[in-house]
């Protein structure tokens, strides 16, 4: 189970549980962490899971997280990410992922 | 002050339950609903949730967000409201409101001679989505009865998992109610390169069933043999509790642009209602969205929380995940009188127009193209023909031109 940890608006430290094969979405509002709202489920049409990677190694985005993020998201930046296309593995352990302002 | 009860705990009752309390409203919030699970996203059911055995229900929000909300979550199924007197039985028991909200949802139409076949299913909630997922280690052959939107979806998932899956559809094309004859194309040619056979046109006949289970599907001169059957054509609205308090209702319970039923202090909103559309000069319209139910909520709460009353008009959207193609739309089609197609492949866009005025746009694979659709539905602009063939880029300078 990596622990992953999302900053949340007002700038709180959440360190979250994510179970492998879940997004970090899921685990994310599975654990009410501030910001993240998972409005569309994970189908990459909302952006309300929209973080900036703050320190870790991710795959590149794929291209419909990356026109969703063009297209939808507010407050972009090279290093916004939807949460809800990344998938947990132990890899993952130690992620610092900040949520994006709206 | 015994507060707002909300009927139904769905994307809908959900959404306003918190909200409520974030537009400051101080009053009891209370949230019934017939079945105790965290309130869950739907739309996954049909997609990833039968693919993987291990998949659990995704919650819309946690446990802690309705308790720092003070939201009271109440598990049972409401028999009857009484508007006169201003209360809702839930279990026998009296429960009074200041205002109700009917967020209730819609249920599966079935096929009245497949109904309580063992190996019959459709697909609306948490507990129809682990039965059908639970057969499905005996299942090799599935037949789906109905080429909407759940059953393609469905018949997309099983098909990935290995399973020989028959879509039976009786129009000429899956979809053809909600989309475009190109798009209903395009959709049909994904689904038979996963190995979906496709019967459109399908004219069925019967059934033949051994004991408690239907065996095969028969329609002209052939017989489909099936170890498991999924109907999905369709749901209903669920109005028997409001005809039943007098409230009126068509095919979902009546609304104005408000939100509000005939019934003082009773609302309505999602699946369940049918309220006025601006896109249709205030025609009223049942829609089934997640966009729909959870603007709808936002909406009612505000109103519900400030006094604040204005008619709901937000661009209608929703999209389906069919195996690995994507399908969004916004606006809605019903009265458009001509369609452009730009078609690249693996990006594809319908615009539909009614006259001068573009009304909506269908997208597959292309995301930019639906978010731009959204800014020019919502704007009430149509560019010229020629920049919505040439693409987003173009679309999104035109916008900007201003
Ligand atoms: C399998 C599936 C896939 C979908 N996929 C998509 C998609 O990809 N995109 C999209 O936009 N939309 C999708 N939808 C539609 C979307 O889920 C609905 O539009 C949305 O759930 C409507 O929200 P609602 O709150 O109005 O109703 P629901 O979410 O259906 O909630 C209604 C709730 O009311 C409860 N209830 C009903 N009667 C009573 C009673 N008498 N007492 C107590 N409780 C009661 C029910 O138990 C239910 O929990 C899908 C729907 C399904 C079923
Ligand atoms: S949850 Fe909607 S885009 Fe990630």
């Amino acid at each position: 189970m990596p622990m992953i940890t999302f900053v949340e608006p007002d700038g709180t430290l959440r360190e979250v549980p994510a179970l492998a094969g879940e997004s970090l979405m899921a685990a994310a509002t599975r654990a009410n962490v501030a910001g993240i709202i998972g409005e569309c489920g994970g189908s990459a049409m909302c952006a309300t899971c929209h973080c900036y990677l703050v320190s870790g190694d991710l795959p590149a985005p794929g291209p419909l997280e990356a026109e969703t993020i063009e297209f939808v998201a507010q407050n972009t930046r090279p290093e916004s990410r939807l949460t809800c296309q990344i998938t947990a593995t132990e890899a993952l352990e130690g992620l610092v992922l900040q949520v994006a302002p709206r | 002050m015994n507060g707002v009860v909300i009927l139904g705990a769905g994307h809908a009752g959900s959404q306003l339950a918190v909200s409520l309390r974030a537009e400051g409203y101080g009053g009891p919030v209370t949230l019934i609903d017939a079945s105790d699970a965290l309130p869950y996203h739907k739309p996954p059911l049909s997609k990833t949730f039968l693919m993987d055995p291990e998949a659990r229900p995704q919650p819309l929000r946690a446990a802690q967000a309705y308790e720092a909300a003070g939201v009271m979550r109440l598990t049972g199924r409401v028999d009857a409201i009484d508007p006169a007197a201003r209360t809702v039985t839930l279990a026998g028991r009296l429960l009074p409101y200041d205002d109700l909200v009917l967020a209730t949802g819609a249920r599966n139409r079935m096929l009245p001679d497949l109904a309580g076949a063992a190996n019959v299913h459709c697909l609306r909630d948490l507990a129809d989505a682990q039965r059908l997922r639970d057969a499905l280690p005996g299942a090799q052959r599935v037949t789906v009865i109905g080429g909407g939107f759940i059953g393609l979806e469905t018949a997309a998932a099983l098909a990935g998992t290995g399973r020989s899956v028959t879509v039976l559809e009786a129009a000429p094309r899956v979809l053809a109610r909600v989309a475009a004859p190109e798009t209903s194309a395009r959709v049909e040619a994904t689904l038979a390169g996963l190995g979906v056979t496709l019967r459109t046109g399908w004219v069925g006949r019967g059934w033949r069933r051994e004991s408690d289970r239907v065996t095969a599907i028969q329609g002209d001169g052939e017989e489909i043999a099936c170890d498991l059957v999924l109907v999905g054509i369709g749901a209903e609205a669920d109005t028997a509790l409001a005809r039943a308090a007098g409230i009126a209702c068509n095919r979902g319970i009546l609304t104005d642009a408000g939100l509000r039923t005939g019934a003082p202090h009773v609302w309505a909103i999602g699946d369940a209602a049918e309220t006025p559309h601006w896109q249709l000069d205030g025609a009223a319209v049942r829609i089934e969205s997640v966009q729909n139910a959870t603007d709808q909520a936002r909406h009612l709460a505000r109103q519900l929380a400030t006094g604040w009353t204005e008619p709901f008009r937000t661009v209608p959207w929703f999209w389906s995940d069919i195996g690995p193609l994507k399908l969004q739309i916004a606006g809605l089609a019903a009265r458009a009188d001509r369609r452009i197609l730009r078609d690249e492949g693996a990006r594809m866009a319908v615009f539909h127009l009614e006259g001068d005025r573009l009304v909506a746009v269908e997208t597959l694979g292309s995301p930019a193209d639906h978010m731009l659709a959204r800014q020019m539905l919502e704007a009430g602009r149509t560019p010229p023909d020629g920049v919505l063939l040439e693409g987003p880029a173009a679309i999104k300078g035109w916008l900007a031109a201003a």
